[in-house]
């Protein structure tokens, strides 16, 4: 036999591991790669390295609410709620690997029955009244994952480059349709109210007992962004994220070891649209007001970039692209003042505007041929760099 | 010999497949008892993969029947007959190749499950008790056909021969009724299919899981098999005892005849 595996005893995890991994496992100062039940292998922070880079991460993320400046506070919170859809896309698209163009238009659904439930019942646009986040943010996430049980059954047809043509078909549509129902939108220019954000009467969207309105939505989306990664990590190592990966990898094989693929499928829009919804209705919070015309082919497209830059079928990696895309604009609005060539005027050639756009395409490009596991590619030989330092080889 | 007498596992009969006027399968016949290694063979383009894409719901014969386990299985999905119980591998290994070995012989386990996605997404004892128990019965697996040096690999990094014991365990985890094995020494050395052949006794011996093997030389199947299928262009050639088969005068010409 190829393998001559020799009778090990420390099952499961030292002794699966190859030679290498051993012989570092046992370096003074590392821990033991030793499990010493199935219940600790497979728990979500299976190491004491991931415990430590999970709490420290938290932690220092609620720390920045006490040390960051409001303006930085408001972009990071829409950065996190930005995560929460980028591990939606990454769910559908880099799980189960149906690629969809369409995200834009889950976020818009999301948005409009966020604000219009949670909206001034005489305000000028649809409003029901309902304030408190614990009704239309579930609201709102399911009001997008039916939209998705809608669009499933096109996955079930239609495979890679298609399935991407007719969901950008989507976000054609939504936007036409968001565009002209000014009842519910406003109207492109003018737009509507976003979500009001109430949690158990207290309004976090004005000062209140976790500091300023900045601070108190900043505290809110880090908390949700946590749940819902959590959450994501679960459905990823459950029978479900496998069934995902096993559709992605080879459905004819997953059907026969009896994956049932239209079942998958229509899941694996569910839970991502669901998860677009709850970040279409909490992105705007943060800025107050949103027009129709935001849910457009960029924000697909950017979503797109976030799961290729961050790392396909990774939690973290959405996050990570979420906060690098995210926070991109901020750099780039910088040029103008250091590269006066580019202008920050946008009927001029070439602009910040253009800049981004063309970054984000080369992003794209570097990554997908450099490193196809992104950030989280990227952070994972610097990580095997580190762990065998200073033998570096 | 195991294998004779009982109710059959599996019957077909007369089945017929044919894809735009190239007949695969031509009126075939045939059932596997209980605890029996039946063995199919023939040359290549005898339709002995298409029979077991027949039988695990990937094509759908123009005529015939099929029984598993006394229930007609012809209008079923493959996921269905999965989970009654059917697991196979393929000639050409088709495994999750980004995952690892670990995660392939879950996955084999799926039809066991019995939580929802929102016990997945939450990891409520339902969900985590499910997981924990399907690992020790994957483990046990992983001991049996001795890929405890590969369980955390992806399973595309492996070798050949490994992977197709790695394919064999996922259909192992599915706990099945009736194992179907598209030649399972395909491509490899002596040692390996000696080490397979171990395999396929134990499995049946210990576990007293029905195989049906398909390979298309009669060496291995000749010391195996309690009976042997020799098909040829679709069609039946020869069923019985593999003394009987290797006796008889159509089987040595399909084998001698057309490819000298
Ligand atoms: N999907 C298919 N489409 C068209 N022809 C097929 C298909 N599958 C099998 N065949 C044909 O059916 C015949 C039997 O093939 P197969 O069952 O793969 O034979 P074997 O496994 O015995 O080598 C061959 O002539 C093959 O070309
Ligand atoms: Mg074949």
């Amino acid at each position: 036999m190829s393998t001559g595996a020799p009778p090990e005893t420390a099952r499961p995890e030292a002794a699966g591991r190859p030679a290498a991994a051993r012989r570092r496992a046992r370096r003074p100062g590392g821990r033991p790669l030793l499990y010493t039940s199935y219940a600790q292998d497979m728990a979500l922070l299976d190491t004491r390295a991931k415990k430590i880079w999970f709490y420290g991460i938290v932690l220092a993320a609620l720390l920045a609410s006490q040390v960051l400046v409001d303006d930085m506070l408001s972009l990071l919170a829409m950065a996190y709620v930005v995560a929460i859809g980028a591990i939606g896309l990454n769910i559908v698209t880099g799980y189960a690997g149906q690629v969809s163009l369409g995200h834009a238009f889950f976020l818009a659904i999301g948005a409009y029955t966020g604000a219009a439930i949670s909206g001034d019942p005489d305000g000028r646009v649809l409003g029901l009244g309902v304030t408190s986040i614990l009704v239309w943010l579930p609201a709102a996430g399911l009001a997008a994952a039916l939209a998705g049980v809608i669009v499933a059954p096109l996955a079930t047809r239609l495979r890679g480059l298609y399935l991407a043509i007719v969901t950008l078909g989507l976000v054609f549509l939504g936007e036409h349709i968001f565009k002209e129902w000014d009842q519910l939108t406003g109207g492109p220019g003018v737009g509507r109210p976003a979500a009001v954000v109430e949690l158990f009467g207290l309004r976090l969207d004005r000062p209140g007992p976790l500091g300023s309105k900045e601070q108190q939505l900043y505290l809110l989306m880090l908390v949700l962004l946590v749940v819902f990664a959590v959450a994501a990590r679960n459905l990823a190592r459950s029978r479900i994220g496998r069934g995902f990966a096993a559709i992605r990898d080879r459905d004819i094989a997953a059907e026969v070891i009896g994956v049932p693929l239209t079942r998958y499928k229509l899941l694996a829009f569910a839970i991502s649209s669901f998860y677009a919804g709850c970040a279409g209705a909490l992105l705007y919070t943060v800025t107050g007001f949103f027009d129709p015309g935001s849910f457009n082919l960029l924000m697909s497209v950017q979503f797109i970039a976030m799961v290729l830059i961050g790392g396909v079928a990774t939690i973290s990696g959405s996050i990570a692209g979420a906060l690098f895309i995210t926070l991109l604009p901020r750099l780039t609005r910088e040029l103008p003042a250091l590269v006066p060539v580019i202008s920050a005027d946008t009927t001029q050639t070439p602009n910040v505007f253009q800049v981004e756009t063309v970054l984000y395409g080369l992003l794209i490009v570097l990554f997908l041929v450099f490193e196809p596991r992104g950030l989280f590619g990227v952070w994972i030989r610097v990580r095997n760099y580190w762990k065998s330092w200073p033998f570096s080889y | 010999m195991t294998g004779d007498g009982g109710t059959p596992v599996l019957e077909v009969e007369d089945v017929g497949l044919a894809f735009a006027g190239v007949t695969a399968i031509d009126g075939v016949s045939f059932d596997v008892r209980p605890a029996e290694l039946f063995a199919v063979i023939g040359p290549n383009g005898a339709g002995k993969t298409s029979v077991f894409n027949v039988l695990s719901g990937v094509y759908r014969p123009q005529r015939g029947r099929v029984r598993f386990l006394g229930e007609d299985i012809l209008s079923r999905r493959p996921h269905e007959i999965a989970a009654m119980g059917l697991a196979r591998t393929f000639q050409n290994v088709e495994l999750f190749h980004n995952l690892t070995v670990l995660d392939n012989l879950m996955l084999g386990r799926h039809h066991h499950f019995r939580y929802g996605a929102l016990a997945a997404l939450a990891w409520l004892g339902r969900a985590r008790r499910q997981e924990l128990a399907a690992r020790a019965a994957v483990e046990d697996i992983i001991d049996f056909l001795e890929l405890a040096a590969w369980r955390r690999h992806p399973v595309r990094l492996l070798p050949y021969g490994v992977q197709k014991r790695v394919e064999l365990g996922r259909a192992l985890a599915m706990e099945p009724r009736l194992l179907l094995l598209d030649e399972p020494v395909a491509g490899m050395n002596l040692e390996e299919t000696e080490d397979t052949a171990r395999y396929v006794l134990d499995i049946r011996d210990e576990l007293g899981i029905p195989i049906v093997l398909v390979d298309h030389d009669m060496g291995l199947v000749m010391d195996l098999a309690d009976r042997v299928l020799v098909l040829d262009f679709g069609r039946r050639v020869a069923l019985g005892t593999p003394a009987e088969v290797q006796r008889d005068p159509k089987v040595i010409e399909a084998y001698l005849g057309g490819s000298s």
